[in-house]
């Protein structure tokens, strides 16, 4: 009987993810990274340990943080179980944002691309999701009050924001309730929603004809199988070693069991969420947490449609200009936010200056305004200065943007201490 | 307008079956949601003491209770929510300095609730007190929001 069209189906299977032939340029390392693949396997790993991690896991209030205690001391590898969770789960959002920022100044969300420019948006959503319902699971003061105080940072979205928030937790505070729907989403839901999206994201690619190349006229193709698949294999047991080691050195943090009559000091978000707190700081809430993000989202939906633009499809950043322009821009958002940030929090106290009137002007749009007008100066003087055209532009405003949000983070994770207060 | 006249009957069929199909599992997912909310009991009294045991201008921790009853100089009762109403986490009485001070971003509030200092914007929630035979009764499952402090907010003997 003859098998060839069916025999090692598996095998076959997953050569068939990748086209027959890929062009040369396509699998040089400094293409791509390999971050999307890095995602991907990512994703296999924490579907797989986290499949492990729920033969032990008890989602209650009583039984959740003893089921973890038990876990690292009682399991045989339980520890390095959950720290393979933790740091993957953790290298995932790294990941899955370097490989934004990677296609974002490769130029290769236009055109055809389009489409899964959103796609990807999505499974990035997904990801910070995911990442932030399992952060409740363990159940220690950490978990319980970062969800917490994400949660009431919802709160604050203007009319829908009170009902959105108690939806999300199932109550007026984080209980019993909240933890058990994390976990149904962490552990069901949004694996299912990603395999899904993913699924579609990476037929998006095949359909625009794999990775993006900076010189498209030079067709030299090469077999995908060895030249790509030995290359992947590389990566995929470097990072899984590197991972291993990693856990074994490092332990995922578990502090005491949740109390909710004591808050420590000081209580953070997740560090991905942290520039978010940040800008709470500086922002009255409507602005900082509804205002701000939803602009933000919706200049990132919008630019793959930008019209008259003159794209180099797979050039970074567009040409010499770009990155010029780039480089300029991230030097400025690093110095201008801090400037801002130090100033704000010691000299720039317009809510104590005008206490009559309202919170939204006072402590919303004026540092609005003052963020937003010396930048608007920047980029017209970029535009002057450096012959910048309207794709430089854009990625000069996205450069700002991730710069300020990175530096935002990078604050309010390691420079607050007790109170919240810099340097403390 | 190009995107209107892509419609057609066909198509403005199909996508309104999908769309109200859609919207329809949408409200069924937020009322499953929803379903979390209804365990709290609708009121819930917690009878803290009687009034004379409390002195006059000082606080009294109910920590398991979540609140804060502050018998001001007057002899009057206010309950206050512990949770600060920035992001939520528990304030803490700080006898000396005579103020709530909340740990995770150093909100501050006075004997009344009002803000001393911010990023909180509203003073801390309140919680209906009534006073039957002698007795201060505490209604832990509805507290009150509120943008400032006033007399009326007040519970006399």
């Amino acid at each position: 009987m003859n098998q060839t069209g069916t025999s090692k189906a598996i095998t076959k299977f997953l050569l068939h993810l990748h086209p027959p032939r890929v062009n040369a340029q396509a699998i040089k390392y400094t293409r791509t990274f390999g971050l999307g693949g890095i995602a991907v396997l990512l994703f296999v790993l924490l579907f797989i340990t986290g499949m492990l991690l729920r033969f032990i896991y008890v989602p209650s209030e009583k039984g959740a943080y003893d089921s973890i205690v038990y876990l690292q001391q009682e399991v045989l590898f339980g520890q390095l179980l959950r720290n393979m969770h933790y740091w993957s789960g953790m290298l995932l959002v790294i990941v899955s944002f370097l490989h934004v920022i990677r296609v974002f100044y490769s130029q290769s969300i236009y055109n055809e691309r389009r489409k899964n420019w959103l796609y990807g948006l999505l499974l990035m959503f997904l990801v910070i999701l995911s990442n932030f319902t399992g952060y409740l699971l363990p159940w220690d003061q950490l978990a319980y009050w970062a969800v917490t105080i994400m949660t009431n940072m919802l709160s604050y979205i203007p009319i829908i924001g009170e009902s959105l928030a108690s939806l999300v937790r199932g109550s007026t505070d984080v209980n019993e309730g909240t933890l058990l729907r994390f976990y149904h989403f962490h552990t069901g839901l949004l694996p299912l929603l990603m395999v899904f999206v993913m699924s579609i994201h990476f037929w998006l690619v095949r359909k625009a004809k794999g990775v993006t190349v900076a010189d498209a006229t030079k067709k030299d193709m090469v077999k995908t199988n060895p030249e790509l698949v030995y290359k992947e294999i590389v990566v995929a047991l470097s990072l899984i070693l590197l991972l291993i080691i990693f856990s074994m050195a490092v332990d995922a943090p578990l502090l005491d069991k949740a109390n909710p009559l004591i808050s420590p000091n000081p209580s953070k978000a997740p560090w991905y969420f942290m520039g978010f707190q940040e800008l709470l700081l500086h922002m009255h809430p409507g602005f900082g947490i509804f205002i701000v993000p939803v602009l933000v989202t919706a200049f990132l939906i919008y630019i793959p449609y930008t019209k008259d633009i003159n794209i180099n499809t797979g050039v970074w950043f567009n040409s010499e200009t770009g990155k010029r322009v780039t480089i300029w821009c991230a030097f400025y958002a690093i110095v201008f936010t801090m400037l801002i940030i130090i100033n704000t929090e010691y000299l720039l106290k317009f809510q104590q200056w005008a206490p009559d009137w309202p919170v939204l002007i006072t402590t919303g749009l004026f540092p609005l305004l003052i963020y937003v007008a010396p930048t608007y100066l920047f980029l017209l003087f970029i535009q002057n200065k450096l012959k910048a055209n309207k794709i430089e532009l854009i990625m000069a405003l996205v450069t700002i943007l991730l710069t300020a949000y990175l530096v935002m983070t990078f604050v309010g994770s390691l420079l607050r201490g007790e109170g919240m207060h810099l340097f403390a | 307008m190009d995107f209107i006249k892509k419609i057609t009957r066909r198509s403005f069929i199909k996508k309104a079956i999908i769309t109200l199909v859609s919207l329809e599992l949408i409200y069924v997912l937020v009322n499953l949601l929803k379903k979390g909310n209804q365990t709290t009991s609708s009121s819930n009294l917690f009878e803290a003491g009687d009034v004379d045991l409390f002195e006059k201008g000082k606080v009294y921790p109910f920590s398991t209770e979540r609140f804060y009853l502050t018998r001001l100089k007057d002899g009057g009762f206010l309950a206050l929510s512990t949770k600060c109403t920035h992001l939520g986490c528990t304030v803490q009485y700080k006898s000396k300095e005579d103020k709530f001070l909340c740990p995770c971003h150093a909100s501050a509030f006075n004997k009344q609730g009002e803000v001393l200092s911010p990023p909180a914007t509203r003073a801390l929630d309140i919680l209906p007190v009534s006073i039957h035979d002698g007795k201060i009764w505490v209604d832990t499952a509805n507290p009150v929001k509120r943008n400032k402090y006033n007399r009326s907010q007040i519970t006399y003997a």
